[in-house]
């Protein structure tokens, strides 16, 4: 997952909102787990068109931080995300 | 029963039962052994005003699951109700109905995920114990379909006495078929399966060296199949959470629209349970005396009253209690501290003198109410 890699969900993974307990949770075969509240900013900007550096210049913007930062820890998050199946690089 | 104990958490999974309808006729069906027919199942739309409730509700999952669920037409609009109350939609099925283009209306309607069921890893002996000709070679025809749709997809394997050694090549099949999990479920004995249980009973060997194979098989598969399994009751001393707890995180809906806290509690004598054709989930869910009867722990009778596990396994499984003592109110008889503890071992010695013959199930031929 580098910066110019564009993350998806695969087939069969979804996040939504639960509104019924306030928060939001990925669901993924026989499991579900709620993402904390910096992988949920990610997660949310995750459709299978935004690249990573895109998803960085939406957060860098948003939350007013340095971009190269942002990049590198959000590539980190997807690499983890990624090995557990929830993201692929698509 | 406190006024906190009524007001019950949401539930976090929904088993839509769509049909009794079935090609096969496995011996430990969970079904009721009053199976009903087609003229008598909910309609579309109807699951899909019972899927939208139960989304509002807080249900994250839909189990869709039968009978054979591919065994209605209408199974896409089924599937596109779930999806589109946001339900997060799971195909229970035995594989045996669904070719190529059957399955690409699923994927279409957007079908999240597949667990396919199989009897045995040898395929007469899987088409002996499901009472289906062709049946195994049909399933592995299928599972490729949906390997193909990109779709992650789960092998249910019931084992029992007549399979339970050939568990290593189960574990084998799972990794052919490119399954990313294995759930190795052993039968539960109620309904179908109580009337077989000295066909299908496990010895203690069997049972040792299943779990032997299976936690070997998690450490060499580690990161490529997940093993799901757990000791069947009739050697455990304790019983498990059956369903998470009576109303607490699951309910089933059957095919003709009554609300059960488990599949198998439409057998239990002395219940209404509400139907939703009249009745909203919610209110069902909140309000009905079924749900609300063995929910928390007031209704415990000793030893689970005193006990300090009882918010653990919530006294075990109603079905199982009522099953073996006659009443469901009782302690599951699995749990070693149950006066009725020791009609497992009889069960357990008994079958070890039977044979394999089976009662299939079909409609409109319950068995006869098994004793002890
Ligand atoms: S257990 Fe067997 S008979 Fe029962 S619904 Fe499943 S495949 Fe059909
Ligand atoms: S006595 Fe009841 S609560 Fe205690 S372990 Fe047995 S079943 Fe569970």
């Amino acid at each position: 997952m580098d910066g110019a890699a564009v993350p998806r969900f695969p087939r069969g993974v979804r996040l939504r909102e639960d509104a019924a307990r306030g928060r939001w949770v990925v669901l993924a075969p026989e499991r579900a787990f709620v993402p904390d509240d910096v992988a949920l900013e990610v997660l949310k900007l995750v459709d299978g068109e935004r690249s990573v550096g895109g998803i960085a210049d939406l957060l860098a913007a948003r939350f007013d931080a340095p971009r190269e930062v942002i990049e590198a820890d959000i590539a980190e998050m997807l690499r983890d995300l990624a090995e557990r199946g929830v993201v692929v690089a698509g | 029963m406190t006024g906190d104990e009524m007001r019950a958490p949401p539930p976090l999974g929904l088993l839509a039962e769509l049909t009794h309808r079935c090609p096969l006729r496995c011996p430990y069906c969970s079904n009721p052994t009053e199976l009903h027919r087609a003229s008598r199942e909910l309609d579309a739309a109807t699951w899909g005003r019972i899927f939208a409730e139960a989304s509002a509700l807080g249900v994250l999952q839909v189990h869709l699951s039968g009978g054979e669920p591919t065994a209605r037409r209408d199974l896409p609009a089924i599937i596109r109700h779930a999806v589109s109350a946001g339900l997060y939609t799971n195909l229970i099925t035995s594989g045996v109905l669904t070719d190529e283009r059957r399955f690409a209306e699923l994927v279409e309607a957007g079908l999240d995920h597949v667990q396919l069921s199989v009897q045995d890893a040898e395929a007469s002996s899987a088409d002996r114990i499901g009472g289906y000709a062709g049946g195994h070679a049909r399933k592995l025809r299928f599972a490729p379909i949906v390997r193909a749709a990109g779709l992650p997809l789960t092998l249910n394997a019931v084992v029992h006495r007549q399979n339970l050694d050939r568990l290593p090549d189960l574990i084998e099949l799972a990794l052919t078929l490119g399954a990313g999990r294995l759930e190795v479920a052993h039968v539960q004995y109620y309904g179908w399966a109580l009337r077989n249980r000295a066909a299908l009973l496990p010895t203690r060997a069997q049972l040792d060296a299943a779990t032997d194979t299976v936690n070997r098989a998690r450490d060499e598969l580690k990161g490529r199949l997940v093993i799901d399994y757990v000791v069947p009751d009739y050697y455990a001393t304790l019983p498990k959470a059956c369903m998470g707890g009576w109303g607490r995180q699951f309910l089933a809906v059957s095919p003709t629209g009554l609300a059960l806290p488990c599949h198998a509690a439409e057998s239990l004598p002395g219940f209404t349970f509400p139907d939703l054709r009249t009745t909203s989930l919610q209110d069902a869910w909140n309000n009905s005396e079924a749900f609300n009867r063995f929910r928390g722990t007031a209704w415990m009778p000793e030893p689970c009253r005193g006990c300090a596990r009882k918010e653990q396994d919530w006294g075990g499984c109603r079905c199982q209690a009522f099953a073996l003592t006659g009443d469901a109110a009782n302690t599951d008889p699995a749990c070693a501290l149950s006066p009725h503890h020791a009609l497992l071992d009889l069960a357990v010695r008994e079958a070890a003198e039977a044979t394999h013959e089976f009662t299939y199930r079909e409609m409109g031929r319950a068995p006869a109410p098994a004793t002890g």
